[in-house]
């Protein structure tokens, strides 16, 4: 066991962990922060999409003694008020199915279009590789395009 | 027989005592220091909202005097959108503010609710009428105590948005009628008068699933998430092999793990390994997930891997196939197939073979139990059926019904997994054990090694032209283990039930019909998957019909309809041998009509353009099937992708479900099915060597990813004021074939063998 500090949602927190336990049961364990989902535990599924420093990444496989000063956004910090243009875009489009994979599929979309802030069909399939059990996949895609559309700003700062 | 779900003897329909509310027990009024609920569970809790009046007249719905209307699911959410559509239908009925109605699943008590076997696709076929009877017994009641206060005539009022209004323009908010209710008879059921469908504001729209918020900000409560102070949790080694023991084991290296606190034995059923059974496991029981994980890596258990070890899939399927050559049990037939194929011009014969398939739900199985000192169990689970895993913990833990609260959460997806309680089971066991709550939380490699698959499968199909080149003759092979196996080995034939999952009801007409079955057992845990052995009949029989067209040089539609009577209920009489099913409803409540059939058929065809739809580069591929009491056509455009990859543009389906009472989440369970299909057609197979499953992770066992999938779903819905049936699992069975059909337009290669390989 050691301690780490590590900053999560704009706060700082201390938690006691074998330092090679992934992020993902940090979050859930420790921090109880379970919109983060297992569905794999080997950066196969998208389920466990985190961001580190504003980049979406898979945290069931980045053990908690790598993150050092990195700072951890999840699906309950991506927006105060879950308003976030993804978030909303979700909403209006009706994307969920049984929404497991969806905090998930919400993160990917808010990294991507912080780095493109209009894809392209082809650019939003290459990118977003989180599986959906339930085939979501044609709303998903509509929704990423409704943000591109609604984002506005929030894109280019 | 073991638990068909899908087979269900819908007697116990009205069990649930709501609907015959004659007798005064059933208008509880009560008043309640906070939250409101009398009936069913909450995660939230509510805070303390002062002194309120709660008005329930059944157990769906109660309306608080501060006008609170909550709403009851009773029915588990695993993504079809049942937690909206049937509240939804109670909400339009009673007139409330939908923008304001409160919803809260139910805990699993059959007694109270009904059936609540959320599996089958009948949720709302079931339910469309109790729920509108719940909704309509309450407005009724709200107007007659309205016009009372007012001194009017009931048929002079009318509710709308949470208020009772009358023709002069009185308006008087529930909550304000919810007092005088008091000593009220509640109305008989059945003197009720329903609205007319043209006055629905919700049914028949488009609706938006109550959690969807929830669900994009994380806050949504799905099976892992439920937190209990000082629970532990569990994670199991379970038998590699179907009906393997655990010898002995030794746990130093496991409790050696920091976090690791006990290691505990799980007995299993051994062979048949049963629906409602866990399996053989060592436990690791820690303080948190990973180390619980750890703990069970280091485990070191010596196993009599018993009589399932040598068996390969691979061979087995061999074997089936083989056994399609000779005569099997016959289970259906009208004329003599084998004269016909005496006197036949041609005769057509195809094999069809499909794999066994892991539902693979993006949640793997994960429950909490909290079993208490003084001999009670609180359980949390991502259940379909939620009663009969209240019943699997009390027999496995010899306790009363009532001593067992089984709460509800969503579902991260359940396609049948989930109706099965043995993960269940596991956690109500561990908990006893450890003396504190227990989370037992299955890892993706657990979910794909012991999933209940969907069953292999091998079909020959034999068909015959006459001289003058008519279909004169259609013979059906079909064999696979069936699930009654896994409770009882001494099942090796299909079922009745299964075989009325789109195979013994071929509907076409052919002078000679014969469908046989054939002899093959289960070496792994078999179980239903949506739709079902629908999947693979749909697929051969789809296929087949389509070969049988290119032979008559016909239009494959062309063909469908030319051997497709009018307009005619099929019963199918003095020709099946054992019972059919259909899906647990009467005939002449639900008939088999061939119009219905002919209605997508044309459907379809119209939508998509299908005669414009081939050009350069382009293929299209039909298929129809009916399921579930659903009828269904579905048309799938192929092109080649530049790296030889076969990319789908393009899905049109057309469905008949009767009413269609959330329209939104019809396509949408649609779109899902064609996507699911797609997995099963193109990417995913278990196979299991030495009695082991092959595949680990999503790695091994694959599901289509954005890039692979159907870009387009068109979904086209029938007007209908037929009765609704469900559309949960009828979308997959017609989409293979019309992707098989479509393939081979495109590449010239038939499809004998799923999943495909271009
Ligand atoms: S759980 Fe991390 S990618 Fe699947
Ligand atoms: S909505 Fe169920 S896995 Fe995506």
């Amino acid at each position: 066991m050691a301690k780490y500090t590590i900053e999560v949602n704009g706060k700082s927190r201390e938690v006691d962990v074998a330092p090679d336990t992934p992020l993902l049961w940090v979050l859930r364990d420790e921090l109880n922060l379970v919109g983060t989902k297992y569905g794999c535990g080997v950066a196969q599924c998208g389920a466990c999409t985190i961001h580190l420093d504003g980049e979406a990444v898979r945290s069931c496989v980045l053990p908690i003694s790598s993150i050092a000063n990195k700072k951890v956004i999840t699906i309950e910090g991506l927006s105060e008020n879950g308003d976030h243009p993804v978030q909303k875009a979700w909403d209006e489009v009706d994307v969920a199915q049984c929404g497991y994979c969806q905090a998930g599929q919400v993160m990917a979309a808010a990294a991507l279009l912080k780095k493109n802030p209009n894809p392209s069909d082809e650019e939003i399939a290459s990118s977003m590789t989180n599986i959906c059990r339930c085939g979501t996949y044609v709303r998903i895609r509509q929704a990423v395009h409704m943000a591109a559309e609604k984002g506005g700003t929030l894109w280019k700062g | 027989m073991p638990k068909f779900p899908f087979l269900k003897n819908k007697e116990s329909e009205n069990k649930s005592k709501v609907f015959i509310p004659s007798r005064r027990e059933f208008l509880k009024i009560s008043t309640l220091a906070s939250g409101g609920f009398l009936l069913g569970v909450n995660f939230q809790c509510s805070g303390p909202k002062g002194e309120l009046v709660t008005f329930a007249p059944n157990v769906y719905l109660s309306i608080d005097s501060d006008n609170q209307v909550t709403i009851i699911a009773h029915r588990s959410e695993m993504g079809t959108g049942i937690r909206t559509s049937l509240p939804m239908i109670v909400a339009d009925e009673l007139g409330a503010d939908w923008s304001k109605v409160k919803i809260v699943q139910a805990e699993g008590d059959e007694e109270k609710y009904g059936d609540q076997n959320t599996d089958g696709s009948y949720s709302v076929r079931m339910f469309y009428e109790p729920m509108r009877k719940a909704g309509a017994t309450a407005r009724h009641m709200l107007i007659a105590a309205a016009a009372e206060k007012w001194g009017i005539n009931a048929s002079e009022c009318a509710t709308e948005n949470g208020q009772v209004i009358s023709t002069s323009g009185k308006k008087i908010n529930f909550g304000d009628l919810v007092e005088g209710l008091k000593d009220k008879q509640i109305p008989d059921a059945t003197t009720i008068t329903l609205k007319g469908f043209s006055s629905y504001k919700l049914i028949g729209k488009d609706i938006a699933i109550y959690d969807n918020k929830d669900i994009a900000t994380g806050k949504a409560v799905f099976g892992a998430d439920v937190d209990l102070p000082n629970m532990q949790i569990a994670v199991v080694r379970r038998s590699p092999v179907v009906g393997a023991k655990v010898i002995s084991y030794n746990d130093a290296k496991a409790m050696a793990v920091p976090g690791v606190n006990r290691v505990v034995q799980i007995e299993g059923a051994g062979i048949p390994p049963g629906l409602d059974k866990p399996l053989e496991g060592v436990a690791v029981i820690a303080d948190n997930t990973w180390a619980a994980m750890k703990g069970r890596e280091a485990l070191e258990i010596e196993w009599d891997l018993g009589e399932n070890q040598t068996y390969s899939s691979a061979k087995q399927l061999d074997d089936m196939l083989k056994s399609t050559t000779g005569n099997g049990q016959v289970r259906r037939e009208r004329g003599n197939f084998n004269a016909a194929r005496q006197s036949a011009g041609k005769v057509i014969e195809r094999t069809y073979l499909a794999p066994f398939y892991a539902h693979a739900t993006l949640e793997p199985p994960a429950a909490i139990a909290d079993f208490r000192e003084d001999g009670s169990c609180e359980i949390w689970a991502p259940s379909q059926h939620p009663q009969w895993a209240r019943q699997a913990v009390a027999d496995a833990l010899q306790m009363d019904l009532d001593q067992i609260k089984m709460n509800v959460t969503l579902l991260g997806g359940g396609f049948g997994r989930k109706s099965k309680p043995d993960f269940v089971v596991e956690a109500a066991l561990l908990s006893k054990s450890a003396k504190s709550p227990v989370r037992v939380q299955w890892t993706r490699e657990d979910d794909l090694h012991h999933d209940f698959f969907h069953a292999q499968s091998a079909q020959r199909i034999k068909a015959t032209l006459d001289k003058n080149g008519n279909f004169s003759g259609w013979n059906h092979h079909t064999v696979f283990p069936a699930i009654g196996a896994t409770a009882s080995a001494a099942e090796l034939h299909p079922s009745d039930g299964e075989l009325g999952l789109g195979c013994i009801d071929f509907p076409f007409e052919v002078p000679n019909i014969r469908i046989e079955t054939h002899e093959s057992k289960a070496h792994t845990r078999i179980g239903w998957l949506r739709s079902v052995s629908n999947i693979h009949h749909a697929f051969a029989i789809n296929c087949m019909l389509d070969e049988i067209a290119e032979t008559k040089g016909m239009d494959p539609v062309d063909f469908i309809l030319d051997i497709l009577p009018e307009n005619k209920d099929l019963d199918f009489a003095g020709e099946i041998k054992g019972d059919f099913s259909n899906y647990g409803e009467p005939l002449e409540k639900f008939p088999w009509n061939t119009k219905r059939l002919r209605g997508v058929i044309e459907k379809v065809v119209q939508e998509s353009d299908w005669n414009k739809m081939v050009s350069d580069g382009k293929a299209v591929g039909f298929a129809v099937h009916k399921s579930f009491l659903t009828y269904v056509a579905c048309i799938v455009e192929v092109t080649n992708g530049s790296n030889g990859q076969i990319i789908i543009p393009d899905v049109h389906y057309a469905v008949d479900c009767g009413i269609g009472v959330n329209t939104d989440r019809i396509r949408s369970q649609f779109e899902g099915g064609a996507q699911f299909a797609t997995s099963l057609a193109m990417s995913s197979a278990i196979t299991l060597e030495n009695g082991q499953v092959q595949q680990n992770n999503f790695d091994g066992y694959q599901i289509i990813r954005m890039p692979q999938s159907p870009k387009k779903i068109h979904v086209h819905i029938i007007e209908s004021m037929e009765k609704p049936t469900g559309v949960g699992e009828p979308p997959v069975p017609p989409y293979i074939p019309a992707l098989c059909n479509a393939i081979y337009k495109l590449t010239g290669q038939r499809i004998y063998q799923l999943p495909i390989k271009v």
